[in-house]
C-alpha cells in the first residue's frame, strides 16, 4: 500500500465524516423532532427552537402512556422469547451440522435459506385465518411462532459458520488429559462457542424487534401489539392534532436498545453477519 | 454424496459392524439435535403456504364464512385481469431495480471506506454504518416521512434553491415524490447489509494479486475492474440476490408513508389490504401465492443466470 500522505489523510477524514453524517442523519432528525414542542413542529426547521420534553412525558407518563408502555412490554417480551427459542434450536442444529456426519445436513441448510427468502406477507394471510380459528390471534404466542420464521434461519446459518471454525480437537485433547466427556465439552468447547451464540442472539433480536408485518396483521388490541405496529396506528390527542412529536419520542425510545447493542458489540455483530452470509 | 464416500472409506478401515453402528448412532443424534429446528421451520412456513394455496381456490370472505364455495382458478383470473395487480407489480419491480442498483454502488463505496479507511476511525465508521441496520424500518420510515412532510419537514426550506422545490412542495401528493422518499428511506436502511456482505467479499480478495497489479503499473480503476471485482463475484451476487428478494417484499415504508395512495401500492401491501383489510381470504391467498411464485422465480433466474451455488457460497460444506 502507498504511504499515506497528509492530503490522503485529509481526504479520508472528509469521507469518514460524510459517511457518519449519512448514517446518522435520519436518526438525528427524528431525535430533533422528538424534542420539539407542539407549537414548534410545523416551523420547517431541523432543530427545535426551544428544547421540550413534552413528547416524552406524553408517552411515558401522559395520556399515551398506556398505549406505548404496553406495546413496549409486548415488544420486549415477544422479541426476547422468540430470540431465545430460535437461538436454542439453532445452537443444537448448528452443533449437529458442524460436528456430526449425517445425511440431510444440506437439506437443513437449504431449508433455512428458503425460509429466509420466503415472503412474510405470503404466510400472513393463512396465519391470520388459522390463528383466528384456533385462538392464537392477538396473543403473544401468536407472534412468537411466526417470528421463528424470521429468527431461526439466520441463527442456523450464523451459528453453523461460527461452529465450523471451532477447533473440535480440543475436546479430545482435554479427554486425553483426563477430563470426562462432559467436562471436556463444557470447559473446552462452550467458552469458544459462547461468543458466537451471543452474537447470533443479538442479530436475531434485531430482526424480531424490527418486524412490522406480523405485528399489524396478527394483532388487534393492546394485548399483543408491538411497538412498530402501535406506532403505525398511533393517533394524536385529538383528530386534528398529528401525533408527530409523540411518535418521534417513541421512535427514539425503541431505537435506544439497538444503539446500545451496536455500540457495545459492533465488532461481533459485523463478524457474525458476514460469517453467516459469505464465508465458506 | 461426499459424505457417503467418506463414510464408506473410513468404515472399510475400522471393524465393520462397530463402525456402522457408530455411524448410525451419530446420524440419529444429528437428527435429534437438528430435527426440532427443521420441523419448526417447515411448520411456520410450509404449512401456511399450503393452506394459502388451498384457500386461494375458494370464494371465501371472512365477513360471510358460510358462503365459502369452490372457485377453481377464478381468484387467479380475477387478479391477473386486474390492472391494479400489474401496476403494483410494476411499482414493486421499479423499487427493486432502483434500490438494488444504487445500494450496490453505495454499499461498495462504504465497504471500501470500512476496509481501507484510516485505521483510527475504522471502528467509528463501522458502528455508524451498523446503526441504520439496527433501526426499526418503521422508525426509519417515520423519520424520512417527517423530513419531507409538508408541515413538519425541513427539506423544503433547506432545498428551496433547487428548481422545483419550494415551501409548498408536497412530496406525498404524487407518485414520483412519494416513490422518491420511499426509495431513499429503503436505501438508507438496507445499504449497511449489502456493504457488510461486500466487505466480507473484499476481505477474500488476495492482497498479493492487487499489489502485483499495482507494481505492474495498473491504475486504481484498472485494479478494481480487473482484480478486485472479479475476485469478489460470489459476494456481489449473493448481496444482489438477497437484497433483490428483500426489496421485492417491501412493505413497512410504503405502509407508513402513503399506505398505497397515488399509485405507490406494492404487491405486499396489495396482499395485506385484500386479505386482512377487506377480509377477502380467497383473493388475498391467491395474491400471496402469486407473490411467493414471483420470489421463487427471482431465485430460480438468479441461480441459473449467475450460476450461484447458494448453499456453497453461503457457507455450505
Amino acid at each position: 500500500m502507498a504511504i499515506s500522505t497528509a492530503r490522503e489523510k485529509a481526504t479520508w477524514i472528509i469521507i469518514t465524516v460524510a459517511v457518519v453524517i449519512y448514517a446518522l442523519f435520519p436518526v438525528a432528525s427524528i431525535l430533533a423532532t422528538s424534542f420539539k414542542a407542539p407549537s414548534d413542529l410545523a416551523n420547517g426547521t431541523f432543530l427545535p427552537r426551544e428544547f421540550s420534553t413534552l413528547n416524552y412525558e406524553q408517552i411515558l407518563i401522559g395520556d399515551a402512556q398506556g398505549l406505548f408502555l404496553t406495546a413496549l412490554r409486548n415488544s420486549i417480551g415477544i422479541a426476547v422469547i422468540a430470540t431465545c427459542i430460535a437461538v436454542v434450536l439453532a445452537t443444537l442444529a448448528a452443533y449437529a451440522i458442524a460436528r456430526l456426519e449425517f445425511r440431510g445436513k444440506k437439506l437443513i441448510l437449504t431449508t433455512a435459506l428458503a425460509v429466509s427468502v420466503f415472503p412474510v406477507i405470503s404466510i400472513v394471510t393463512p396465519l391470520f385465518n388459522i390463528w383466528r380459528s384456533i385462538g392464537l390471534y392477538d396473543t403473544w404466542l401468536g407472534l412468537i411462532i411466526p417470528y421463528l420464521s424470521l429468527t431461526l434461519p439466520i441463527s442456523i446459518w450464523t451459528l453453523a459458520a461460527f461452529f465450523r471454525q471451532i477447533p473440535w480437537e480440543l475436546e479430545q485433547a482435554a479427554q486425553v488429559d483426563g477430563a470426562t466427556p462432559w467436562q471436556a465439552f463444557s470447559k473446552a468447547i462452550v467458552p469458544l462457542a459462547a461468543p458466537g451464540v451471543f452474537t447470533t442472539a443479538i442479530i436475531a433480536f434485531f430482526i424480531a424487534w424490527n418486524d412490522f408485518v406480523y405485528g399489524i396483521a396478527l394483532t388487534s388490541t393492546e394485548s399483543a401489539r408491538t411497538v412498530p405496529a402501535a406506532l403505525a396506528f398511533f393517533t394524536g390527542a385529538s383528530q386534528f392534532e398529528s401525533p408527530t412529536g409523540a411518535i418521534s419520542a417513541a421512535a427514539i425510545i425503541v431505537t435506544l436498545p439497538v444503539v446500545v447493542l451496536v455500540l457495545a458489540f459492533q465488532r461481533q455483530i459485523v463478524s457474525g453477519l458476514t460469517q453467516g452470509a459469505v464465508k465458506g | 454424496m461426499s459424505v457417503d464416500t467418506r463414510r464408506r472409506s473410513s468404515a472399510g478401515r475400522a471393524a465393520q459392524p462397530v463402525r456402522s453402528e457408530r455411524v448410525r448412532a451419530e446420524a440419529r443424534l444429528g437428527w435429534w439435535l437438528a430435527g426440532p429446528a427443521f420441523v419448526v421451520m417447515l411448520a411456520v412456513t410450509l404449512y401456511p403456504i399450503l393452506q394459502a394455496g388451498w384457500d386461494s381456490l375458494f370464494h371465501f370472505r371472512l365477513t360471510a364464512p358460510a358462503d365459502k364455495s369452490f372457485a377453481g382458478a377464478a381468484n387467479y383470473v380475477n387478479i391477473l385481469g386486474d390492472p391494479l395487480f400489474w401496476q403494483s407489480l410494476g411499482v414493486t419491480l421499479l423499487i427493486t431495480v432502483v434500490t438494488v442498483a444504487v445500494e450496490l454502488l453505495l454499499g461498495f463505496a462504504l465497504a471500501l471506506v470500512m476496509q481501507r479507511g484510516l485505521k483510527s476511525v475504522r471502528g467509528l465508521v463501522r458502528t455508524a454504518i451498523l446503526i441504520p441496520y439496527g433501526i426499526i424500518t418503521v422508525v426509519s420510515a417515520f423519520s424520512w416521512f417527517y423530513m419531507f412532510d409538508i408541515s413538519s419537514g425541513f427539506v423544503n426550506s433547506w432545498f428551496d434553491w433547487v428548481p422545483g422545490i419550494g415551501p409548498e412542495t408536497n412530496w406525498f401528493a404524487g407518485t414520483w415524490g412519494s416513490l422518491f422518499v420511499v426509495i431513499a428511506s429503503e436505501i438508507w436502511k438496507t445499504t449497511p447489509f449489502i456493504s457488510l456482505l461486500l466487505l466480507a467479499g473484499l476481505a477474500q480478495v488476495p492482497t498479493e494479486l492487487e499489489e502485483a497489479a499495482e507494481v505492474d503499473g495498473a491504475t486504481w480503476s484498472e485494479r478494481m475492474a480487473r482484480v478486485v471485482l472479479p475476485n469478489m463475484k460470489a459476494a456481489i451476487m449473493v448481496a444482489v440476490l438477497f437484497r433483490a428478494l428483500d426489496a421485492f417484499r417491501i412493505f413497512d415504508n410504503v405502509f407508513i408513508m402513503t399506505n398505497g395512495a397515488y399509485g405507490t401500492e406494492v404487491l405486499s401491501l396489495l396482499a395485506y389490504r385484500t386479505s386482512i383489510g377487506r377480509l377477502e381470504i380467497g383473493l388475498g391467498s391467491a395474491i400471496s401465492v402469486l407473490l411467493f411464485l414471483c420470489v421463487l422465480l427471482i431465485c430460480f433466474i438468479s441461480i441459473k443466470a449467475f450460476k450461484i451455488d447458494l448453499a456453497g457460497t453461503r457457507g455450505g460444506k
